[in-house]
């Protein structure tokens, strides 16, 4: 199965705005959370990381607004979810598909 | 009447990580706290107990913090096996009590709603109430209890008082508790549906309750400069220079004065007692051991001082979430950069300081490591051989060679440290770093009480479980370095004549590949109880009757003519791994609980220390010829 058509299949609404990944958004960038899905070279196993990213809020439609990012390649990203700061390092933040604040 | 100390209850603390559940556990028990490790797991136990105003006396177990039962690290691992009574040893909790900070209850509620299942009778204690206040967070509390099903109860367990509403619903609680358990538990891990399922119910309440999340505007505001790219790392870098200038220097006075207390009390008993081995024991053993380890005392209270304070004021995830990708090069959490570098005064802080590492295997990795980090004891090895054998000149016109050989030493731990690092976490467990999923807390101004109360601990536990370890290892050493004594009419120092030289002679063919000659060998035996003894050994090897601090400039000519070049270099070079330190090797029983891990640290210092001897001495030897 292609990336693509497992992108396609998690992405909830019908936007027709290309998602994004939370993982290449910059500093300042605000949006929301509409999918999670699994990319090359996680550590850990998907349904682990997605239990784990779950419970740190990032669930489908959560508020989100990247504060800061690390001194060293802007990693890793200190992310505004809905009411609290969650740290993420850019490559697992990757597997969250976000739409930007319209 | 004994049957009530048998069913005093016990009731579970749980809750996020930073929600204030150690406060409200230190407001509740006072100083009536147990300090221990669960069996066979590096995870501190925290037990205390307390009796209401009401009459009602229970025992307060304070859980690791965590954001589900899952058990994703070894620290929530115990608290979901604690709070389903699946540890040997530990009785099912009789009820719990979930800490919630009132600012930041999203994520709580999703833990509470875990806690449900478990069909123990269960509290929410809503902490922190006065800084709610303050930021403008409300939150319906009526209805907040309501929608859970259960007590909920406004607390701020830093001010006096403010645990007074939660006693009665203690009091209370134990009478449920007396009728017996609800029902059976119900809880199983949850899958992703159910969690997102979890997530929506827990929005549904906030909207319910009214909850209106603090502002964090001075957070914000201090975010931006202590995160920032540059003046970040700049405050990090000025943070851990003040440290580390504190741990080297505030302390250096303190410990030279308990040095000199045990050098008078010392002297005192030589010059009250007769010659022979009671004294021996006393001065050379039980003192000499005692002391090495008291005198660690102030510098492990400075560290600690420094990381809770950092660690109570919400800086230690700031330091992780800056320091993250260089440390994660090594395959080493962010969290791991605060004991490596503690560990330059001293492996033993650094060691106990790797608490702060939640994953067991970074946790371990951190400390096998830690001791390859140049401490302040191998100073005086590395200026004895340094001003012995590296001639006082200049490179370049403006840089000391010696200066820049101590440099190299440094360096060379530095770079060791962090290939270790990397080989265990990369090579032997096979391990990419673990996914970096931090909360970063609001700032908070750390409580006095709790401060000291942190500290407290980590003396006694220090003083008590180290303690007696390494004495029983100095008086040990003691044993082989003065058994059997001297023969009438011997001419070389007596400790030739003791198992420790008689192994130091045994060992030295062992030893000759790497240069060593039997003196070397000889001295390594004391030196095992902490490297800078090496020098007062090699001083009695030589049959020097100098003390202390003379041993080093009367040995410096003798080393001279004696040593070959490549012999020096070698043991520079054996002192960069060398793992001659009980203490350290003690500590790292006590953090770990096992003696496998000392083992593997030993094992793997030594033949790096062997490996690096070995190269320098022979590449040094070829180039000389």
């Amino acid at each position: 199965m292609s990336l693509s058509s497992i992108v396609s299949k998690t992405i909830v609404g019908g936007s027709s705005a290309p998602d994004m990944r939370l993982g290449q958004c910059p500093k300042g960038w605000r949006g929301t959370v509409c999918g999670l899905t699994p990319v090359a070279g996680l550590s850990i196993p998907w349904l682990e990381m997605e239990r784990r990213l779950l419970e740190m809020g990032f669930v489908e439609g959560a508020r989100l607004e990247i504060l800061h990012d690390g001194p060293i390649m802007r990693d890793p990203i200190a992310v505004r979810v809905d009411d609290i700061t969650i740290a993420v390092r850019r490559a697992d933040a990757n597997t969250i598909l976000v739409r930007p604040l319209e | 009447m004994s049957s009530a100390t048998m069913t005093v209850p016990g009731f579970a603390l749980v809750g996020c990580p930073n929600c204030g559940k150690t406060a409200l556990f230190n407001a509740l028990t006072g100083h009536h706290q147990k300090v221990a490790n669960y069996p066979g797991v590096t995870v501190e136990r925290k037990e205390g107990a307390m009796t209401t105003p009401g009459g009602t006396t229970v025992r307060l177990l304070d859980l690791p913090g965590t954001y589900s039962l899952r058990g994703r690290s070894p620290d929530e691992a115990v608290t979901r096996d604690v709070v389903l009574g699946r540890l040997d040893g530990e009785p099912l909790p009789d009820a719990v009590i979930c800490v919630a900070d009132a600012t930041n209850l999203r994520l709580v509620l999703r833990l509470i709603m875990e806690l449900k299942a478990l069909n123990r009778p269960l509290i929410l204690a809503l902490n922190m109430v006065d800084i709610a206040k303050r930021q403008g967070c409300e939150i319906d509390v009526d209805r907040l209890a309501q929608e859970l099903g259960i007590p909920v109860i406004p607390t701020v367990a830093v001010r006096r008082g403010g645990v007074a509403s939660l006693f009665s619903a203690i009091d209370s609680l134990a009478a449920r508790t007396a009728e017996g358990p609800t029902g059976p538990i119900r809880w199983r891990e949850p899958n992703s549906t159910e969690i997102r399922a979890a997530h929506k119910e827990a929005e549904r309440i906030l909207k319910a309750c009214a909850f209106r999340p603090g502002d964090q505007k001075l957070t914000g505001r201090l975010d931006r400069v202590l995160l920032h790219p540059v003046f970040g790392l700049l405050i990090l870098l000025a943070v851990l220079f003040l440290m580390f200038q504190a741990v080297f220097a505030w302390a250096t006075p303190v410990m030279d004065g308990i040095k000199a207390a045990f050098d008078l009390l010392s002297g005192q008993i030589q010059t009250m007692m007769p010659d022979g081995l009671l004294r021996s024991l006393l001065t050379d053993g039980v003192l000499a051991g005692v002391g090495s380890v008291v005198q660690f005392l102030p510098q492990i209270l400075i560290m600690f001082l420094f990381i809770i304070l950092l660690e109570d004021f919400g800086y230690m995830a700031r330091a992780a979430f800056l320091m993250d990708r260089l440390m994660g090069g090594a395959g080493l959490h962010g969290r791991a950069f605060i004991p490596l570098l503690s560990s330059f005064a001293c492996a033993i802080p650094g060691i106990m300081s790797a608490r702060v590492i939640e994953n067991r295997r970074d946790r371990l990795a951190t400390i096998l490591v830690a001791p390859l980090m140049t401490c302040s004891a191998r100073i005086p090895v590395y200026t004895l051989i340094i001003s012995a054998f590296v001639p006082r000149t200049e490179v370049a016109g403006v840089l000391s060679l010696q200066g820049l050989v101590l440099f190299g030493l440094y360096a060379a731990g530095i770079l060791s440290a962090l290939a270790v690092a990397w080989v265990m976490k990369r090579l032997v467990w096979r391990e990419v770093a673990e996914p970096f999923l931090m909360e970063m807390p609001a700032y908070k101004v750390p409580s006095f009480k709790n401060v000291a109360l942190g500290l407290w601990q980590r003396a006694s536990v220090f003083l008590q479980r180290a303690g007696t370890i390494i004495l029983a290892i100095m008086v040990l050493i003691w044993f082989l370095s003065s058994f059997p004594g001297a023969p009438d009419g011997a001419t070389d120092a007596a400790i030739n004549y003791s198992i420790a030289g008689i192994v130091g002679h045994w060992i030295q063919p062992i030893l000759a590949p790497i240069g060593f000659n039997w003196q070397i060998a000889v001295a390594l035996i004391p030196g095992m109880a902490a490297r800078e003894v090496a020098v007062g050994a090699l001083g009695t090897v030589y049959a020097l009757s100098a003390t202390g601090d003379e041993v080093g400039a009367a040995l410096q000519p003798i080393l001279a003519a004696q040593w070959s070049l490549p012999t020096a270099l070698a043991l520079l070079a054996w002192y960069i791994f060398a793992p001659q330190c009980a203490s350290t090797l003690a500590v790292v029983k006590r953090e770990t609980n096992s003696w496998r891990w000392p083992a593997i640290l030993f094992l793997y210092m030594i033949t790096l220390a062997y490996l690096a001897a070995f190269v320098t001495f022979q590449l040094a030897q070829w180039v000389m010829a």
